[in-house]
């Protein structure tokens, strides 16, 4: 590593940070009664939810925290938290 | 003089234990010193806090570097630092996991485990975990009694919620288990 | 009585039992916890002062230099970015002679925008007119603003003063601090007794302009002042010793230097490390001091020069630099030692939060002995 002049930074540092390890719960999309809504991917803190091919949603785990945001706004309580094994 | 390092994630109150340890260990009458390993923590980063013990007064304000003990809240921080840096031979380290993990604790460490989060969740109902952690230093070490723990709990602590610490630290201070690696 | 408590919390009591009027300050990590805690304090009744909300550090000190002027004790905190922003303030605060008392929870300056700890922030305002004391621990924090506040509103001096302790590895560090009774700390510092005020019935003007032909007299007032500074810290730290057993009657702590070939010579926190790795070289007949310099403003040139006098080499521990220049303390100890034959080694050291451990001060006194030249010291070459 070298120093920038400055202390510059350039977009993308967060992208290297996995901040999954911080998860105690872990939010498990089941797709079951999900409406496609998409309220857990505008929740979440981290953009750590995205849509699938299929038009439902999942968590990235490399960078979802767990929080549980989704889950508890969830319309269609399709979302269950579960304590990550560690 | 003893020095202990606590590695924990931002939220599961590595600092807080910290202090009440250090206060234990000033109402046994003992000099105490507790201090974090000061950043920008966020919740879940990882942070470290300090105690340090001794008879006399205590001047040395460096971090701690060479600990006896170790408490460790989250054993996935095993991956991601290295926990163990620096210990003395035949330290002891107080880990919190539900898994064995004998594997990956170097030699010359004295290994003890516990579910502190199951605790926690059950006695507290969030997975803060380190007043269980204290209880399981006390039964680990003897540098603070169960019964000085329980009174700086007390101290910090009102009402409900300081016995529910004192109930989750008992808890912990019987489970702990653990011996040689 | 003595209890366990964080650095901050020590300084709130401090601040509590010498029943400031007026109190203003903006919140500034790592400074939070002080004025955290005097708000509870002001809100649980505990505290019978105006706590001033204000929108930033200029507006905070410029509160409490107006509050000051009608005969009020205030206080205020603050470290870094903030002290940087009251700059303009502090001058005037010192020209007009009010007596303010201020903590620095000391921390670097941006950029790089760092939390840490080091000594550039209250530096940065040496010649501001403020007296500054370097607290060595928690305890020493708790103390200086006793004797902060005697000095200062002593009608003698008339300078505002700050008490600078070291960010985080002070302010939250929790460890044993004897907190002195109410009736204990009235006996030491009365109530404040204003030189002048501002009372409607009798107008002043406060920092009137001076053209040329007064301007360099009022400067040199304050020159004086600072100079008689000197004996009224001496006598209240003797005092302070005579009623509560912690002596501070001397400008400067000199630690193993009787018979010390190497001096090392420390502001603040690190005096500790530095005092544990003396007593460790001691052990293995390396004959190393320490002079703490707990006064910074005024200098205690006399005090230094006597407490070196015996040494051969002066190793410094400087936690800010005047960049194109040397460290502030360097700089200081060049003047004091000049003509005394006595080497001279200025390290720069422990800035924005570097820590600095027992093994350091050992490589320094090193460095000393070798006799090189002043140095950036524990640089990572390998980013350079």
């Amino acid at each position: 590593m070298t120093l920038s002049v400055g202390c510059t930074a350039r977009p993308g540092k967060s992208r290297e940070n996995r901040t999954g390890a911080w998860r105690t719960f872990k939010p498990n999309f089941k797709h079951d009664k999900c409406t496609k809504c998409g309220i857990c991917a505008l929740i979440c803190p981290e953009s750590a939810v995205h849509e699938n091919q299929d038009g439902f949603y999942d968590a990235d785990y490399n960078y979802c925290k767990g929080c549980g945001l989704c889950a508890e706004e969830c319309p269609a309580e399709d979302i269950e938290m579960t304590r990550e094994e560690k | 003089m003893k020095e202990l390092r606590i590695h924990g994630r931002g939220g599961q109150g590595s600092v807080t234990a910290a202090e009440l340890i250090a206060t234990a260990a000033f109402e046994s009458g003992m000099y105490a010193q507790a201090f974090p390993a000061f950043g920008v923590e966020r919740r879940g980063a990882p942070v470290q806090a300090f105690v340090r013990f001794s008879k006399d007064k205590i001047r040395l304000r460096s971090q701690v570097y060479e600990p006896d003990y170790i408490i460790v809240q989250d054993s996935t921080l095993i991956g991601d630092v290295n926990v163990f840096s620096g210990m003395k031979e035949w330290g002891i380290a107080i880990i919190n996991t539900e898994r064995r993990i004998e594997s990956e604790v170097p030699e010359g460490v004295r290994l003890m485990t516990l579910d502190a989060t199951r605790i926690a969740l059950d006695v507290l109902g969030v997975p803060i975990t380190n007043t269980a952690l204290l209880g399981a230093f006390a039964a680990a070490t003897d540098v603070i009694h169960l019964e000085a723990l329980e009174r700086a709990l007390r101290h910090r602590f009102s009402g409900e919620m300081a016995e529910k610490n004192v109930k989750a630290a008992n808890l912990a201070y019987n489970e702990v288990r653990g011996g040689t690696v | 009585m003595t209890q366990i408590m964080e650095g901050s919390h020590a300084v709130a009591e401090a601040v509590r039992l010498s029943k400031p009027g007026v109190i203003s300050a903006y919140p500034i990590t790592p400074q939070t916890h002080i004025v955290e805690r005097l708000a509870e304090m002001v809100a649980d009744g505990l505290l019978e002062a105006d706590y001033i909300t204000v929108e930033s550090e200029f507006s905070a000190l410029s509160a409490c230099l107006g509050a000051s002027a009608t005969g009020v004790r205030v206080y205020s905190a603050t470290t870094s970015q903030g002290l940087a922003l009251m700059f303009e303030v502090c001058f005037n605060a010192a020209g007009m002679r009010l007596p303010l008392v201020m903590t620095i929870a000391n921390r670097a300056l941006s950029a790089p925008l760092s939390i840490w700890n080091d000594h550039q922030d209250s530096i940065s305002l040496r010649d501001s007119g403020w007296l500054q004391l370097y607290a060595q621990d928690c305890q020493e924090a708790h103390d200086l603003h006793y004797i902060a506040y005697r000095v200062a509103e002593d009608h003698s001096v008339l300078l505002p003063a700050m008490v600078c302790f070291d960010g985080f590895v002070l302010t939250h560090t929790y460890e044993p601090v004897d907190i002195p009774g109410q009736e204990e700390v009235d006996a030491f510092l009365p109530a404040f007794s204003p030189y002048q005020r501002l009372d409607a019935r009798d107008p002043i003007s406060f920092g009137m302009y001076a053209t040329p032909d007064y301007y360099m007299e009022f400067r040199y007032e304050m020159e004086r002042a600072m100079q008689r500074a000197k004996g009224v810290l001496k006598e209240c730290g003797k005092e302070f010793g005579e009623r509560f057993g912690r002596d501070y009657s001397d400008l400067v702590e000199s630690y193993r230097l009787e018979d010390a070939d190497t001096a090392l010579v420390a502001m603040g926190s690190l005096c500790g490390t530095v005092k544990d790795a003396i007593d460790e070289m001691r052990g293995e007949g390396k004959k190393v001091g320490l002079l703490n310099l707990r006064v910074f403003r005024p200098f205690p040139f006399e005090d230094v020069k006597k407490a070196l006098s015996g040494v051969s080499r002066v190793a410094i521990l400087d936690k800010n630099v005047s960049i194109g220049s040397k460290g502030a303390v360097g700089l200081e100890m060049r003047d004091t030692l000049y003509g005394t034959g006595i080497e001279i080694l200025d390290c720069i050291a422990g800035l924005g939060g570097r820590d600095i451990r027992k093994r350091d001060v050992r490589r320094i006194v090193g460095l000393a002995e070798a006799g090189g030249g002043d140095i950036f010291y524990g640089l990572r070459e390998e980013v350079l």
